[in-house]
């Protein structure tokens, strides 16, 4: 055998753990570019539809709908299909196989914690997604003409709130997905979630259109700072104010995401070793 | 088996006791199961005791459900025991502790951890991190494998382009790269040929003997308990049957040998020496007692012109057959 690979200098710890596993999701999301691009083709006809919708809403109103105009909307629902992609995280439709077929014995027998898997993993795979997003948004911002309106400021904040959203997401639905642990049957439940993801997340609509006990309501869960809130920086009209406070419940959520984590993963690993699989 | 001041892995009175719901087929039962559900309690491992000293080779044999998995599964800390104790290397394996876990491997010929999707060295440089070894470490282990392994050309291809048997090195090479002082091996060689199965054995019994690890090996396949381990746990229904060595096996179970003798003169009337098993082409084969062989042989050479004589142990498939077959819930044990 001859030397396999010279070694790069290389990170150590958790982060040259992440660098690693991020670099392997770009390798393996690379090999499936079509998949990739057939699933994001796919995706934006979501967003699509709610933007012609509203656009002929708010033309029918004279231009815009509770202040909104159709150039606006195009902003919004472009940046949508970011966020959408930068949210895509371990679905906890997977928690089943990863039990039944034995890859969770296989990570918990390894010194890591495995939620590190999938949040390095999925990071990595969004950089293939970005590059892949590029040219769609471009179509998307050719035909629908957005109207943007960003400062250097609010491009800043976006860049970390899209993170920030990457990571609540990743957490509360790790946090579903381990209810595998005490039974499979979990879809109804899955499917409430979801449901109240849709309507008070920003992704069904601009919060803005909700009344406006459901504006106060979505202020208050975690949703919106997965959705909404990360697409009104840059496609809104926040005060700095609103930006921060945004941020704050970002890092807020995160914190509690984390702890709920590792209290459910706890418990529940206790029941899995308990009864296997 | 006698203690042992230095065991790598001593289990004591360990037991498994799962839960099963139980309901009878049909509409009815369904409904009744509703209001009234009923558990049966299945007792997969029930009072296991060993100890294994550091750097022996261990073969763990027992039909299909007699514990074997759950009792790895255990140590490896995948299962929290109903009762009893365990430590490997020191630590409680269900505790978790990544100490123990950077130090032990759990390799299941059934299941797989290598990236699908990219060559078996990405997946090597995961595990890298993931343990954290050193560099200059980490190129010289894993060299070494490949090496021992003969998987350097196999590495570079995704992994879902290899064969069951190339995939099954690979995995193996993954599981070592951080050189864990404890292995389990649950079926490693399971759907293997047989030139693949001994490339393995041979490399696991090279990696004990640099290495200095302790291997608790499961497997069907005989071969690789006869070329790998000196020691054999036999368990059943959750109960070591016995805990020796595979010697003594033989010797306690089959207390028999297998006399074959090719005569120059066909035909002749040999059940005097032993209880004729067969007679095949001219050569007969006689069971007799392993204590009479000697004499037995010396008897027929003094007494025919024999063209050949060979004398044979019974397979091991055989006397663990028998092992069961004797077997009683009271625990027979040996020394080695």
């Amino acid at each position: 055998m001859t030397a396999v690979r010279e070694p790069r200098r290389r990170l150590r710890g958790l982060p040259g753990l992440y660098a690693v596993l991020m670099r392997t999701a770009v390798q393996v999301q690379l090999q499936y570019r079509t998949a990739n691009y057939a699933y994001m083709l796919g995706m934006i006809a979501e967003p699509v539809i709610y933007l012609v919708v509203w656009s002929s809403v708010a033309r029918s109103q004279g231009g815009a709908v509770e202040g909104i105009t159709v150039g606006e909307f195009a902003a919004y629902y472009i940046v949508w299909t970011l966020v959408r992609n930068m949210n895509i995280v371990f679905t906890p439709y997977g928690w089943e196989q990863r039990i039944r077929q034995g890859e969770l014995s296989g990570m918990l027998v390894r010194p890591v914690h495995p939620i590190h898997y999938d949040l390095a993993y999925f990071a990595g795979w969004k950089f293939v997604v970005i590059l892949l997003w590029l040219p769609i948004a471009a179509g998307l911002a050719l035909i629908f003409r957005p109207t943007f309106d960003v400062s250097v400021l609010e491009a800043g904040i976006f860049l970390i709130a899209i993170w920030g959203a990457y990571l609540i997401r990743s957490m509360l639905l790790w946090v579903l997905g381990m209810v595998t642990f005490w039974t499979t049957r979990v879809s109804a439940l899955y499917d409430m979630y979801f449901t109240a993801e849709l309507l008070l997340s920003g992704r069904l609509l601009p919060l803005a259109l909700l009344p406006a006990w459901a504006v106060t309501l979505a202020d208050v869960l975690p949703f919106k700072y997965t959705f909404g809130y990360p697409i009104e920086v840059i496609a809104g009209d926040l005060s700095t104010r609103e930006l921060f406070v945004g941020l704050g419940m970002q890092a807020l959520w995160v914190g509690l995401g984390a702890l709920l984590v590792a209290v459910v993963w706890r418990v529940g690993v206790r029941r899995y070793s308990a009864v296997g699989n | 088996m006698a203690a042992s001041g230095d065991a790598d892995i001593r289990v004591s009175d360990l037991r498994k006791t799962f839960k099963v719901p139980e309901r009878d087929s049909g509409l009815r039962a369904s409904l009744r199961s509703l209001v009234h559900r009923k558990h049966r309690d299945v007792h997969a491992v029930a009072g296991v005791s060993f100890e294994i000293p550091a750097g022996e080779i261990v073969g763990f044999l027992g039909p299909n459900g007699a514990g074997k998995t759950t009792t790895l599964k255990m140590l490896s800390g995948l299962l929290h025991p109903s009762s009893g104790e365990a430590t490997v290397l020191g630590h409680v394996p269900w505790r978790r502790e990544r100490d123990y876990l950077r130090r032990m491997t759990l390799v299941m010929g059934n299941r797989n951890q290598l990236q699908w999707d990219i060559p078996a060295l990405d997946s090597f440089e995961m595990n890298r991190a993931i343990y954290r070894v050193p560099d200059a470490e980490f190129r010289a282990i894993r060299d070494e494998i490949v090496e021992l392994l003969e998987i350097g050309d196999l590495v570079r291809k995704p992994v879902r382009n290899l064969s069951l048997g190339e995939r099954m090195k690979a995995e193996i090479a993954a599981a070592l790269l951080h050189r864990p002082k404890v292995l389990f091996l649950d079926e490693p060689t399971i759907g293997l040929d047989v030139t693949m199965q001994k490339r393995i054995r041979t490399f696991l019994a090279e990696y004990n003997r640099r290495y200095g690890a302790t291997i608790l090996l499961t497997s069907h396949y005989m071969a690789d308990v006869q070329a790998l381990c000196k020691r054999v746990v036999v368990i059943d229904h959750g109960s070591i049957l016995y805990d020796g060595s595979l010697r003594e096996l033989s010797t306690r179970y089959a207390p028999h040998q297998t006399i074959n003798v090719s005569l120059a003169e066909s035909g002749q009337d040999l059940s005097g020496y032993g209880e004729v098993l067969g007679t095949e082409d001219g050569r007969v084969s006689l069971k007799v007692a392993k204590d009479q062989t000697s004499a037995v042989a010396a008897r027929l050479l003094a007494a025919y012109e024999v063209s050949d004589l060979t004398i044979e142990d019974p397979p091991v498939e055989d006397v663990i057959e028998q092992v069961f077959a004797d077997s009683s819930p009271t625990t027979v044990r040996s020394g080695p």
